[in-house]
């Protein structure tokens, strides 16, 4: 997204170039077109764009994605270190 | 998106990712949620529903028709909404609509039942003739419940199976919001009732675009953008939510501004209170609504730095203005004070953008509190301080 990107160097998302099957999912359901698909491999082009959000590797048929998603909210982030729980968040308006 | 946006359940272990999200994941109990949701809703369709019109008869039995005006009532609700009020409530019964005269090829759409998403959705698709499978969301938008779990594929299949989707249908196609991804595996779908998952756009507003193309989506349809507008119209309901703690705040103010030289004086309570108050009350507005609509002016790529400059600024702004009546520890602190409180608020606008990932907020985070914390308490020996130089 021009003009929005968050922190560079911290996004999880790892992709097993092996297992992949080129089939274009993770292109499809990414927001950020951080995959790219290309001769029956996906390859990860824009890393730092990655929110986490773990659509990608839900919809990976073959499990090659792998992503530690979770809740890119800081008050939920907070209350879990407050509560020592697993912070989810249904929040946005 | 005209929608809401929203975020994912954790998952510890990468390699749990794909298991550890449904809702009958036994951490999910003991999880920290922010707002509501909660208990399935209510399933029978009123027929009395202000957007309900008539209905379809089917082989699976009658559906509940919808047309596609928004009429007051939507939008007073969609306002209620947005200032936080009865937000868990606000929900349409689960299950499948008809919108204009759908037939066994209609395309299938599926959405939540938050009705701010199914409103935008019947509004959107005005004119198609389409079947509107409504999953039980628990009242939350697409991409939160998404994140949650509850727009995911155990859900789908349930619907599809309840609502005997293939005795309407003569096809097995299934149109998903593409920012109900994270929730959902497409192929775990087909294996589970045999309807295989097409993602359209992000944005309701392309579904007539994407249907027209054959079901193609370009590329502008599946990127998430998030223009001024769409981060206004999210900012009242970030002030909402930080009224309580704020109100804790002022109490603790109008305490500490009785304090000086006299040990308490209820008048320096009230006089130094006042401005504290108001000083906090600039620093909400400063993180939750000007850093919000300036946010990609702002320089910097931590919300806490775009929320700090915007919340100094506006304090220096505050101190020329006021120099002729402030001392030099007062006008100090409110610096500080308001630079720290809209740093703060700033950095819980993460939550609202389809941008932040956990792991950069995680990070911002451990590097941002302590330098709020200390720039707060310096603030307040300042002031306080300040009170014993009179």
């Amino acid at each position: 997204m021009d003009g929005f990107r968050y922190m560079d160097g911290v996004a999880t998302v790892r992709l097993d170039v092996a297992a992949c099957i080129g089939c274009g999912m993770c292109e499809e359901v990414c927001p950020h077109g951080v995959f790219a698909v290309a001769e029956g491999k996906a390859r990860i082009l824009d890393r730092d764009a990655c929110m986490e959000c773990g659509a990608c590797a839900m919809n990976c048929p073959t499990r090659a994605i792998s992503v530690n998603p979770g809740v890119g909210c800081a008050a939920a982030i907070l209350t879990g270190w407050l509560s020592g729980s697993k912070p989810t968040c249904g929040c946005g308006g | 998106m005209t929608d809401d946006k929203g975020y994912r359940a954790e998952a510890t272990d990468p390699s749990s990712s794909e298991t550890a999200r449904g809702c009958c994941d036994p951490a999910a109990e003991k999880s920290v949620s922010c707002c509501g949701g909660g208990s399935p809703s209510k399933s029978a369709i009123r027929y009395d529903e202000s957007f309900v019109e008539g209905q379809v008869d089917t082989p699976a039995g009658p559906v509940p028709r919808v047309h596609s005006r928004i009429g007051s009532r939507d939008l007073l609700g969609r306002w209620r909404v947005r200032w936080g009020i009865g937000r868990d409530r606000y929900r349409v019964a689960p299950g499948l609509y008809a919108l204009g005269a759908p037939d066994g090829n209609a395309p299938v759409l599926v959405t939540a039942n938050y009705k701010l998403t199914f409103d935008v959705v019947r509004r959107d698709a005005a004119g198609l003739d389409a079947w509107i499978l409504v999953l039980d969301t628990r009242g939350i938008n697409v991409w939160c419940a998404a994140g949650e779990g509850t727009f995911g594929t155990e859900e789908v299949i349930r619907r599809v199976t309840v609502a005997r989707l293939s005795e309407i249908v003569s096809h097995r196609r299934l149109i998903l919001p593409q920012l109900g991804a994270p929730g959902v595996a497409a192929h775990e779908i087909r294996k589970g009732c045999g309807f295989s998952v097409v993602y359209g756009p992000v944005r309701a507003r392309d579904i007539r675009s994407f249907l027209a193309a054959g079901m193609k989506a370009t590329p502008a349809m599946r990127r998430v953008v998030f223009p001024t507008l769409d981060r206004l119209v999210l900012t009242p309901v970030e002030i909402t939510g930080l009224s309580r703690p704020a109100g804790w705040a002022a109490v603790v103010l109008f305490l500490l501004a009785g304090i000086g030289p006299g040990v308490f004086s209820l008048g320096a309570a009230w006089e130094r209170g006042i401005g504290a108050v108001a000083v906090l009350a600039a620093g909400i507005l400063a993180g939750a609504v000007v850093t919000p609509v300036l946010l990609p002016w702002l320089p910097g790529r931590s919300f806490s730095v775009k929320g700090g400059l915007a919340g100094g600024v506006l304090a220096a702004c505050a101190v020329m203005w006021q120099r002729g009546s402030l001392e030099a520890p007062a006008a100090l602190a409110l610096l500080l004070a308001m630079t720290a409180v809209s740093s703060f608020v700033a950095m819980n606008f993460t939550g609202a953008t389809p941008f932040t990932s956990p792991s950069g907020v995680e990070k911002e985070m451990r590097r941002a509190l302590p330098v709020q914390a200390g720039l707060t308490v310096l603030a307040g020996l300042l002031w306080v301080g300040g009170a014993f130089l009179r």
